[in-house]
């Protein structure tokens, strides 16, 4: 399923953003903090609506498809913060089967088990009669982005998906979602991240895309001094061969 | 990351709300027969339940039972049935409030909505406004003044954005202490102290002086409003998440706080008009039951209205016999009862209190 955003805005924040996550493809937005990063994501899983400009899924603009209807076919890890209440990790997940089910249908077998594959894909299968409040904070956002995958949904948008995440669980639960085989859009503010795991990477800065395109084509010294503010040293991962920056400040700052 | 097919076994929690649920109705009955033996003139528990099934099958009683007989079926019975239909509805009622303001510390009344209740109550009380429509004067009162608040507290809340959680929590509480004050102030300007006393004792609830007529309508809203939270019981896991998580499982959660917002303003207006403002039910209940059943409202909105209403029935026992003859306000007992009940549970169970 491919997700394509004309010309949105949203009042002063955003303006004219337009890219395409095509397919299957993983896409990193990317930008400095107030870009207008989860402003744009916000308007993909319909916590905003765009004051201008189309998000199409597929061919469908989306705010003439049903809400239940766009929830089956994207899901999404949002920033929401605050839980009050101590769902165990289990309701959480089930969570995630809310868009499949009618008002009085219970949850079933299948339900269970798509929720038990997903914990199990994020690693988190033996917290799942844990309190949900009482796991740290890397362990939520597996939680969630296990949720997100209950939902069985063919577009997954991620809204700082590593954040609270350690090193091993970064690389662990990018790679996985590369692995999904989902259409994917991301925001990261880790630019190396970026370059290892996305196929496209989307450029915000102001609430405009500046730049769009595969990693090696976008992260240059001369963007990421522009859009960032800082100097960048592009060098190629010694396994992996993509693309990484090692940044420094863009003048030598004073007492050094 | 390996994947297991295999199904995980149910947690117990949920394999055991079927006989939880049985042994709460059960528990509910005994309690009704209770409510009604007990009292200043007790009735043994298996005369009620002979007197009972000669009201319903209108068999013959002994001339000797009459006296008992009108202390059963015309004075206790529907006290009693009433004390569980408010029980059930400020239950169920807290239950939803917490999840649609998303917040632990809500209960129905932090909406404003009984404050605005007391309003008209106490202006019957203390003035005798609406003395045309005779025992009716104070819950219609009640009610009117109740949907006033609800339209007040709605409008002021509503931005361009909606209803957001935080802003409906502080208008609600700050609109309930306006109200509050136009209690004291009507009951400090009442004619005479029997009107103060009585504004008084409707404001902590009571369920004295209630007759058959009084069941119906609150009965119809409680049952219509808790069936129809139990069909957003789902919904509201969701809600409780925050309303973007809500959002990317396909709800609008602005839509949902309406239409919840309506329907408990609904249910508490109805319960308060008969009740007064009995405290504590609605925010403690359903902490207790989160206890129990863990906090799926699937599950939560079942048992809630259930404790509820075995609650508020020993609670309007015990309001009359503590000080018999005189009868006790019955914010006065859920708070002597239900105050140390639920600090025992909290600290007994290490109970996760909104994430703190």
């Amino acid at each position: 399923m491919r997700v394509r955003l004309e010309d949105v805005a949203v009042g002063q924040i955003v303006s004219g953003v337009g890219f395409t996550a095509g397919h299957g493809e993983v896409v990193g937005v990317v930008g400095p903090n107030g870009s207008g990063k989860s402003t744009t994501l916000r308007c993909v899983y319909r916590a905003l609506a765009p004051t201008a400009g189309l998000v199409l899924l597929d061919d469908r603009e989306l705010r003439a498809v049903p809400r239940t209807e766009s929830a089956r076919a994207m899901a999404a890890l949002t920033q929401d913060g605050h839980v009050e209440f101590d769902f165990t990790v289990d309701e959480v997940v089930a969570m995630g089967r809310l868009p499949h089910k009618t008002t009085f249908q219970r949850d079933d077998e299948h339900d269970r088990v798509v929720c038990r594959e997903a914990l199990e894909r994020l690693g988190v299968g033996h917290l799942a009669a844990r309190s949900f409040l009482t796991l740290s904070g890397g362990e939520r956002q597996r939680v969630l982005i296990a949720r997100a995958l209950a939902q069985q949904p063919e577009v997954l948008v991620l809204d700082e998906p590593t954040n609270h995440l350690d090193v091993k669980h970064q690389l662990d639960v990018l790679a996985l979602v590369r692995g999904l085989g989902l259409t994917v859009l991301t925001a990261l503010h880790d630019l190396n991240l970026a370059a290892s795991y996305c196929d496209r990477v989307v450029v915000l800065s102001g609430g405009r895309v500046v730049a769009d395109g595969s990693p090696a084509e976008v992260l240059t010294p001369d963007l990421v001094r522009d859009v960032f503010g800082v100097r960048a040293h592009v060098v190629a991962h010694p396994v992996s061969g993509v693309p990484q920056l090692l940044f420094d400040h863009l003048e030598e700052p004073r007492g050094r | 990351m390996s994947v297991r097919p295999s199904a995980p076994p149910a947690p117990a929690a949920r394999s055991r709300l079927g006989p939880l649920l049985v042994a709460l109705l059960a528990v509910l009955a005994a309690s009704v027969v209770c409510g009604v033996a007990l009292g200043p003139v007790s009735v043994p528990p298996g005369q009620v339940l002979r007197l009972l099934h000669a009201a319903v099958t209108g068999a013959q009683i002994e001339p000797a039972e009459v006296g008992q007989y009108r202390i059963v079926w015309d004075i206790r019975l529907p006290r009693v049935l009433l004390a569980a239909v408010v029980g059930a509805g400020l239950s169920a009622v807290g239950v939803v409030v917490q999840a649609m303001v998303r917040n632990a510390l809500a209960d129905p009344f932090v909406l404003g909505i009984s404050s605005g209740a007391s309003v008209g109550a106490t202006a019957v009380a203390a003035f005798g406004v609406f003395a045309s429509l005779g025992i009716y004067a104070l819950s219609t009162a009640a009610f009117l003044s109740a949907l006033g608040a609800t339209a007040l507290v709605y409008v002021t809340a509503r931005t361009a954005q909606g209803l957001s959680p935080l802003r409906l929590v502080l208008t609600g509480t700050a609109m309930a202490y306006g109200f509050s004050a136009i209690t004291t102030l009507l009951v400090f300007r009442a004619p005479n102290g029997e009107a103060a006393r009585s504004a008084l004792f409707w404001l902590l609830g009571s369920l004295g002086g209630v007759t058959w007529t009084h069941l119906p309508i609150a009965t119809a809203v409680v049952a219509g409003g808790c069936g129809y939270l139990l069909t957003c019981a789902r919904p509201l896991n969701a809600l409780s998440m925050g309303d973007e998580t809500a959002t990317t499982l396909g709800l609008d959660p602005e839509a949902l706080r309406r239409r919840l917002f309506v329907v408990t303003a609904a249910m508490t207006g109805v319960v308060v008009a008969v009740s007064g403002a009995v405290g504590f039910v609605g925010l403690m209940l359903p902490h207790v039951v989160r206890l129990v059943v863990g906090s799926d409202h699937r599950r939560v909105l079942l048992v809630a209205p259930l404790a509820g209403a075995v609650f508020l029935v020993w609670v309007d026992v015990a309001a009359r016999l503590f000080a018999a003859p005189q009868e006790l306000p019955l914010g006065v007992i859920t708070a002597a009862l239900g105050v140390p009940c639920f600090v025992l549970l909290v600290r007994r169970r290490g109970y996760v209190f909104g994430g703190r």
